[in-house]
């Protein structure tokens, strides 16, 4: 007679791990469920309780302030989701602007420290040095009250061949306004664009096939300027200019970049471009000497060894850490409340809240803005680098 | 920082709404009682109304309000802590519990007083908005203002009422908002706005901060009424029964002529049965609000009564040099009016 061995008899028992491993995370679940209960009911409960008004109806009330910088129509009337639109789009404004030119910026610095030139790598190491090492914060009230505050005022303002006028003010320039050969010169240009792209397919096709290289820079650039150009010859300007004129207090007309913008932007620029152009740094140091030297023994010229060997192989250790400082930027654009730019905290956790004292909607609401932002920035970031990543073979 | 202290507050706001059970009326005065002190939210510098002197202590008739109800809680003017706050912070710092009344040149509006949980107790002072502007600019009205640029402190009623008034005018202005009056200021100095706006009174202690105050001028204009008083939460009607009638207790105090010096004389010797009820020694009117017997010998004495509270910060001693205009006592050409105690 065989007795069955082997399989433990199941059994519900504290002592077998499998059930603890159970308990244990129904548990931790049932208390994380119910402290998530417990805190909103009590919320809800102590506003009634304190007659607070809560709900998001408030969105839908005319706001009947005035806002300093809006890239969309506003009036006084509008309601605070449009408040709320605006202060978006100006924090995306900052960020993007500012990515942009601290990622340029960033890039010439990185490279400019590994140079064999003693100036210019000295200077890049003073600038990293300086820049990493004071608070943000304190950066953007210098740019804004000690460069941009104590320019002239508008009557006189420097004065750039009468079409930009920096003063206290921003910086007052022409603005584009489009006439009817608007239209028709977009459409060339996005011809002009598609040629380039036709242009770059064939020349790459030609290369491979044969490995006659081709002029894809100069062709595209002669075919960038030709076909609006001709575009222009025949409808006439695209656009004409509006300038701006000095009447009463100010500037009238044309287009202004606000003190508070240029203030901000230059300021987490020059900030983020510190730590990005260390990143580089970094990310250029991990190729291998090697991968220099078999470069240069194959005869590539050290401007085309940076950029065909090097840099593909450095983005690699770059884009992760890069991503961190876009976020980092996107953040500290929050920081502008401190110089009344009207970005997210600033007019809508500040000015709305305040006008509608529905403090816990309203810095939900802003949170979940940052954090949108901050996860489409990370996912745009590792999609590239899932797609420069090494493919081995 | 600024920044991380409107943060903190929030942060603390969201926390304490929902972790705490409820509150119920009589709740503030036992916690005031047992801390042993009035925690109050004053302004973050404003000369005349909560500003602190160089050796930090807290001077102001925003300040005085705070003082004469620790005064009449417990009979001791200085048992009260100053917390100071921007025009972001202070209705959070209140709803939370942070500070107990807010006493801080903040305006008396409807929707402050029925969406915020909060309740208005009275009102210190009668002001309205009005434009501080540079001389070399010739403006010698409001209505010159067509497409100034204009400094408002954010989150104030006064960013909602120059938007009223210019847009009944038909006039253009760009806003530009700071989180301090400090800041808002400093701009002005340095030639950012042409306009400087906010409530009179705050536009002349402005003024008086200035590197050189007679290159401004306030316009004769007010755009709007701002009455400001002190603020409790709602709910507890204990509590707001108290700082309201301690407000009135300085009015009356002021009406009946009784001073500082000569309170403690009057509440022995009185023989005005009006202030024989107000003193305390005829009648039980303390009890009723909970507080002691002699709560407003122990205001006046220590604190002062009405006028001598305003024209210690605001008067013509004063840089400010206010005059009392709407603040007068209502039998004296103002608005000044406070319920009897009896």
């Amino acid at each position: 007679m065989q007795t069955k061995v082997g399989a433990p008899k199941q059994r519900l028992s504290l002592s077998d791990p499998r059930v603890r491993a159970w308990l244990f995370q129904i548990i931790t679940v049932g208390l994380v469920v119910f402290m998530g209960w417990y805190l909103f009911n009590n919320t809800q409960t102590n506003l009634q309780h304190r007659g607070i008004t809560s709900g998001f109806d408030f969105l839908e009330r005319s706001a009947g302030f005035g806002i300093a910088q809006h890239l969309i129509d506003y009036t006084e009337s509008d309601s605070y989701a449009r408040v709320f639109v605006i202060g978006l789009l100006n924090t995306l404004l900052v960020s993007v602007i500012g990515i942009v030119l601290a990622t340029i910026l960033g890039f010439i610095i990185g490279v400019a420290r590994l140079s064999s030139n003693w100036m210019i790598n000295k200077l890049a190491t003073v600038y990293v040095e300086i820049f990493r090492n004071i608070p943000p914060l304190l950066q953007i009230l210098f740019w804004y009250f000690a460069v941009f505050l104590t320019m002239p005022g508008p009557r006189n303002s420097h004065n750039f061949a009468d079409t930009f006028y920096m003063s206290s003010r921003g910086l007052n320039m022409p603005a584009a306004i489009g006439s009817e050969a608007f239209w028709p010169f977009v459409i060339s240009v996005v011809l002009a664009i598609v040629a380039v792209l036709v242009m770059a397919r064939w020349a790459n096709k030609r290369f491979e096939a044969t490995g006659v290289p081709f002029h894809k820079f100069w062709a595209g650039l002669g075919l960038l300027l030709v076909i609006p150009g001709a575009c222009a010859l025949i409808f006439g300007a695209p656009v004409h200019w509006e300038m701006p004129e000095l009447k009463g207090f100010n500037f009238v007309g044309g287009w202004v970049l606000i003190p508070e913008l240029l203030a901000l932007t230059i300021a987490l620029t020059v900030y983020t471009a510190a730590f990005i152009s260390e990143i580089v740094r970094s990310g250029i140091k991990s190729v291998s000497h090697g991968q220099t030297e078999a470069a240069r023994s194959l005869g590539l010229r050290p401007g085309p060894t940076l950029r065909k060997v090097i840099i593909p192989q450095a983005l690699r250790v770059i884009i992760p850490p890069l991503t961190s400082q876009y976020l980092n930027l996107v953040k500290n654009s929050s920081l502008a409340a401190g110089i009344g730019y009207p970005e997210m905290v600033s007019l809508f956790a500040g000015t709305v809240l305040n006008q509608t004292g529905q403090a816990i909607e309203v810095i939900a609401i802003t949170m979940s803005v940052y954090l949108a932002i901050s996860i489409s920035i990370s996912l745009l970031m590792n999609w590239y680098n899932t797609r420069i990543a090494l493919i081995e073979r | 920082m600024k920044q991380l202290k409107s943060t903190l507050a929030l942060a603390t706001a969201a926390v304490v709404l929902s972790v705490t059970g409820f509150a119920h009326a009589g709740a503030t005065l036992d916690g005031v009682k047992k801390k042993g002190f009035v925690q109050c939210g004053v302004s973050d510098g404003l000369p005349g109304f909560s500003v602190p002197d160089k050796d930090g202590k807290i001077l102001g008739i925003d300040a005085d309000i705070c003082r004469a109800v620790a005064a009449a809680v417990f009979g001791d003017a200085t048992k009260v802590k100053f917390s100071q706050l921007n025009a972001k912070e202070r209705f959070t710092a209140l709803q939370s519990g942070e500070v107990d009344v807010l006493s801080r040149n903040t305006t008396w509006t409807s929707s402050r007083d029925a969406g915020m949980g909060l309740v208005f107790a009275g009102v210190t002072y009668y002001d309205g908005v009005g434009f501080l502007v540079n001389n070399k600019l010739g403006v010698k009205s409001a209505k010159e203002l067509d497409g100034a640029t204009i400094c408002i402190q954010a989150g104030t009623t006064t960013e909602l009422n120059v938007s009223d008034y210019f847009r009944a005018n038909n006039l253009k202005y760009t806003p530009i908002t700071f989180d301090t009056s400090d800041e808002s200021a400093k701009s002005l100095e340095s030639g950012r706005c042409d306009v400087l706006t906010s409530d009179k009174s705050q536009l002349y202690a402005q003024r008086s901060k200035l590197a050189n105050p007679n290159d401004y001028v306030v316009l004769p204009e007010t755009i709007s009424k701002e009455p400001l008083g002190p603020v409790v939460r709602k709910g507890d009607e204990d509590w707001f029964s108290i700082v309201k009638w301690t407000l009135f207790a300085m009015l009356n105090a002021e009406e009946a002529g009784i001073t500082s010096k000569n309170v403690v004389a009057e509440a022995k010797s009185t023989k005005n049965p009006d202030v024989a009820r107000l003193l305390g020694a005829d009648g039980e009117y303390g009890k009723d609000l909970k507080l002691p017997k002699d709560w407003v010998v122990q205001i006046v004495s220590q604190v002062g009564n009405y006028g001598e509270v305003f024209e210690k910060n605001l008067g013509k001693s004063t840089p400010l040099a206010i005059d009392r205009g709407l603040n007068a006592l209502w039998n004296n050409g103002g608005i000044q009016y406070a319920p009897p105690v009896r």
